[in-house]
């Protein structure tokens, strides 16, 4: 498979599974959150698969940018912006390199830009920023998926809907750090990682 | 009266923004406000490409941007960087820090005496 194939799996796959997992999603958000993180995602990932189908990909930078802009205007709710500004970001780097690395640290930089949000607030990017550390040195495992998304259960939000319960936070999975790991799980099983 | 400045609204919830308007209307009735409240389909969220359309149909160049809560703040955002006009992002309490902008933009009150009053309704960040 060529890497824009792969690529094009990681993303139907990261589909798939927030499709499948809707519910798990919907529920994480309504224990810390307004409850729609799984509806809303799934929303987008139909809107994506769409566009997908009406379009043949040549360059890995425009595929980014589809799926960004596609999911900012389809998808409500913070995940939209959060989501599409990282591919957005994605498919800037992506005119400049290949190294998946390199375009998921672009990614991260452009949620943390979108939500001013920092490692440890109990947000995506704390599986973001681990699973990038780990993919850039050639460690990334799905222990290492699954163990950022549990360090967010202990993590009291200080970012998004969740800050305002406080403390009450406490316990309980971030709805955004566990769709995230289903896009690193999509990743691992895409094979775009296989060739590096 | 014509204003250079309009306020825009952004809330999740329609009848927040419908509710909101209808309170600054009986106090600034000559400014142009305009809301993007709700989802494209009326659900509760906000949306980047309503915020974007309602910025694009002001006559007004320049904008005093209010928000209810944290998302509504991104996809303003976002939609601040596609769009050409002057947009001021206030992070005060909604309803006071718009219902002060509206009520001094009506009485013709400068926009540094108007951002002056608002400071102290800043309550988020």
């Amino acid at each position: 498979m060529s890497m824009i194939e792969k690529v094009s799996k990681w993303i139907e796959l990261f589909g798939e599974k927030v499709t499948q997992n809707k519910e798990t999603l919907n529920k994480l958000d309504t224990a810390i959150g307004d409850g729609d993180h799984g509806s809303n995602l799934t929303r987008g990932a139909a809107a994506i698969r769409e566009k997908a189908e009406e379009t043949t990909y040549d360059n890995l930078s425009k595929l980014f940018q589809d799926v960004g802009m596609t999911l900012v205007s389809k998808v409500g709710g913070a995940s939209g912006p959060l989501y599409g500004s990282a591919f957005i970001e994605m498919a800037k780097k992506a005119k400049e390199t290949e190294d998946i690395g390199e375009i998921l640290e672009a990614g991260l930089n452009g949620i943390q830009k979108r939500g001013k949000a920092e490692v440890g607030e109990k947000t995506m990017v704390d599986e973001w920023a681990p699973v990038i550390d780990h993919i850039k040195s050639g460690s990334f495992t799905d222990e290492i998926i699954q163990e950022s998304l549990q360090n967010t259960k202990e993590m009291k939000a200080t970012k998004g809907r969740a800050s305002y319960l406080g403390d009450r936070s406490i316990g309980h999975i971030d709805p955004g750090a566990q769709s995230s790991a289903y896009f690193f799980e999509a990743l691992l099983d895409s094979g775009v990682l296989d060739d590096e | 009266m014509t204003n250079k400045y309009g306020i825009l609204l952004v809330s999740h919830v329609e009848e927040i923004t419908d509710g909101l308007l209808k309170l600054l209307d009986q106090v600034a009735g000559d400014v142009s406000i305009k809301t993007a409240g709700g989802t494209e389909n009326g659900e509760i969220g906000t949306n980047f490409e309503k915020i974007n359309q309602v910025l694009n149909a002001f006559e007004e160049e320049k904008i005093l941007a209010f928000y209810d809560l944290g998302s509504a703040k991104m996809n303003l955002e976002m939609a601040m960087e596609y769009s050409d006009k002057e947009i001021t992002l206030y992070e005060t309490a909604f309803i006071e820090g718009s219902y002060v902008a509206a009520s001094l933009l009506q009485a013709d009150v400068d926009i540094e005496v108007i951002e002056e009053q608002l400071k102290p309704l800043i309550v988020k960040e």
